[in-house]
């Protein structure tokens, strides 16, 4: 876990440093003389060597200080978590509206292979697949926003304002993102699923009495499940990339439009510290997963 | 023998019209690809405008017998400007999937036969992998400039990764079968073995993967271009169109509903063609598809 942030840090750092642009020269504007912005450069450490910069990135680093954002005023730990309920909950709900049809789907579409209703199934995962999230966002704003009127069409009302209203704002870019991400999700379920259901324990669980949902629901997705987490995971972990796009179309003050915004104003600490904080999500989920697989299946044992 | 390899062999189950009955999501997916690069690539024959021509008076008018798709802000065809757009769409596809698959399928035999590249190669790898796609893609354009050659390498790099490491879980399996154990034990040179015998084993795979790689950038691209971090807004790809009729979507929501239409065929026309090539060339992995 540790070698692969150090890299992410590194590549990161690299990167963000290559960019055209000079951070004190956005900030101060066209008119600012070329004293102020060397003074500037001169307090924000800027004029130091990459290399020099990156140790001292480090440094701060594992003292556990992100840095400090010189647009937004405020530490880089204090922005994140200042943007973090909106991208926190929007992902939360999209992983279960994507679970939620992921998972359906891909059941039906197993029980009922090789008929037209497994081939719907599968196509309407592909065309989930093919969709892009931005387009969809915008189709899902003019029907349910602008013509029907049910949802806000853009903004957000953080949680202190009252649940019911929290949940409007993000009910349509949840929606979004849990239909895009969905496709995955059943594919693998339909396909781990086919592997358990004509296996002989499923034969004789319904043999001996047990009603179809009892067996398809205990037995055979009880034994389909590993696979189906992992993708959960790993959906997990791509879900703060679309949530840079849905967040941006839907104007939510989340990560995912901090993300962008600091990108495009070269702000070094801000965008190194969320690439950092991604990328230890994204790790820390697929830590969790491996640590769910032995808690789910008493067969898988770590040393 | 001869005869059971070539019943066996990947390549010759194509053979025969039966095929176009047997494979049908496989010709529904090629037939859409195909359908959209030739009326990309005839552009200049069957669009009815000059796609930059502006006409003031027709601004944000409705899908008509005169504009098919409507017109945007400025008054011109979207139409037009979506074919010509679909070119430089397809281009970049084209161009990532040639370019992460030349990578990715070289890091990947390296990765994979040589065991002591393996652990630096994939550890590099995922190190990339580990930042989400479109900010990795967002800050390499940056750093490069907006440009469509430069929306092309950015796309390319982000998608070397996931090529590579397809190809390393391929090789595995290949460098553990007997035929490389034999052309080894004759004496082969590594390069001879990964080049003549893991490689050509490898294209079912490299080719499902490339469609896939295909399908992702053209979307990335869109949304690239979208968010104004891909080329600028006058150069018509499907993503910058779309990011044009954006602030008119209440007005004019035809300028973003026809290209992000053919956007979804000519994705689905991929998806559709990856999918079933991967059905035949491994019916084990019926469904399994990686991230």
């Amino acid at each position: 876990m540790v070698p692969v942030l150090l890299i992410v840090g590194f590549v990161g750092f690299l990167l963000l440093n290559l960019i055209p642009g000079d951070p004190a020269l956005v900030m101060l504007g066209p008119e600012a003389t070329l004293d102020q912005v060397n003074k500037l450069r001169a307090e924000l450490g800027l004029n130091l060597p990459v290399y020099l910069r990156l140790i001292y990135w480090y440094g701060r680093l594992f003292r556990g200080d992100l840095g400090y954002s010189i647009f937004l005023s405020r530490p880089v730990f204090q922005a994140i978590l200042e943007r973090l309920q909106p991208t926190l909950l929007l992902t939360i709900f999209s992983l279960i509206i994507a679970s939620a049809i992921g998972i359906t789907s891909g059941i039906i579409a197993a029980l009922k292979r090789g008929t037209w209703i497994d081939r719907v199934a599968t196509s309407l995962s592909v065309f989930g697949l093919s969709i892009p999230s931005f387009w969809l966002s915008l189709i899902l704003i003019i029907i349910f926003g602008v013509w029907i009127k049910w949802f806000p069409v853009a903004g957000y009302t953080p949680l202190k304002d009252g649940f019911l209203k929290t949940f409007r704002t993000l009910a349509l870019p949840s929606l979004t993102l849990g239909f895009v991400s969905s496709a995955f999700i059943s594919r693998i379920t339909r396909s781990s699923m086919l592997e358990v259901i004509n296996q002989d324990y499923i034969k004789v669980a319904r043999a001996k009495g047990l009603s179809y949902g009892k067996v398809i629901l205990k037995h055979a997705l009880r034994n389909a499940i590993l696979p189906i987490i992992t993708v959960i995971g790993l959906t997990l972990g791509n879900l703060l990339s679309g949530a840079v796009i849905v967040e941006t179309v839907f104007a939510l003050p989340g990560i995912g439009q901090l993300a962008l915004s600091s990108i495009l104003r070269r702000d070094y600490s801000l965008t190194q510290g969320i690439l950092l904080f991604t990328a230890t999500v994204f790790v820390l989920v697929n830590l969790l997963v491996d640590i769910l697989y032995a808690f789910l299946d008493p067969r898988i044992k770590y040393d | 023998m001869i005869d059971m390899e070539e019943k066996n062999s990947f390549f010759s189950r194509f053979k025969g019209l039966r095929f176009i009955f047997k494979y049908r999501s496989m010709t529904i997916g090629l037939a859409l690809v195909t359908f959209l690069l030739l009326v990309s690539l005839l552009a200049t024959l069957l669009s009815t405008h000059n796609p930059t021509f502006k006409d003031p008076s027709n601004r944000l008018s409705p899908p008509s017998r005169e504009y098919f798709f409507g017109t945007d802000n400025l008054g011109e065809d979207v139409y037009s400007r979506t074919l010509y757009g679909g070119r430089l769409s397809f281009l970049t596809g084209f161009s990532v999937m040639f370019i992460s698959g030349f990578l990715g399928t070289l890091l990947g035999l390296m990765a994979g036969y040589f065991r002591r590249l393996d652990f630096v190669i994939m550890r590099i790898l995922d190190g990339f992998m580990a930042f989400p796609p479109i900010l990795l893609a967002i800050a390499l354009t940056a750093v490069l400039g907006g440009r469509l050659s430069n929306v092309i390498i950015a796309l390319s790099i982000v998608y070397t990764p996931s090529f590579a490491r397809v190809i390393r879980s391929v090789v595995l399996i290949i460098r553990e079968t007997e035929y490389v154990e034999a052309s080894k034990a004759i004496g082969a040179s590594s390069l001879r073995i990964i080049f003549w015998h893991i490689l050509p084993n490898s294209f079912a795979p490299i080719i499902v993967q490339g469609s896939y790689i295909f399908a992702q950038a053209v979307i990335l691209e869109a949304a690239l271009s979208f968010l104004g971090a891909g080329v600028p807004p006058w150069i018509p790809t499907w993503g910058s169109i779309m990011s044009g009729g954006r602030p008119y979507m209440t007005v004019a929501p035809w300028i973003i509903f026809f290209p992000g239409i053919v956007v979804i065929l000519a994705v689905l026309g991929l998806n559709f063609f990856g999918d079933s090539l991967r059905d035949i060339s491994d019916p084990k992995l019926r469904g399994v598809r990686s991230m």
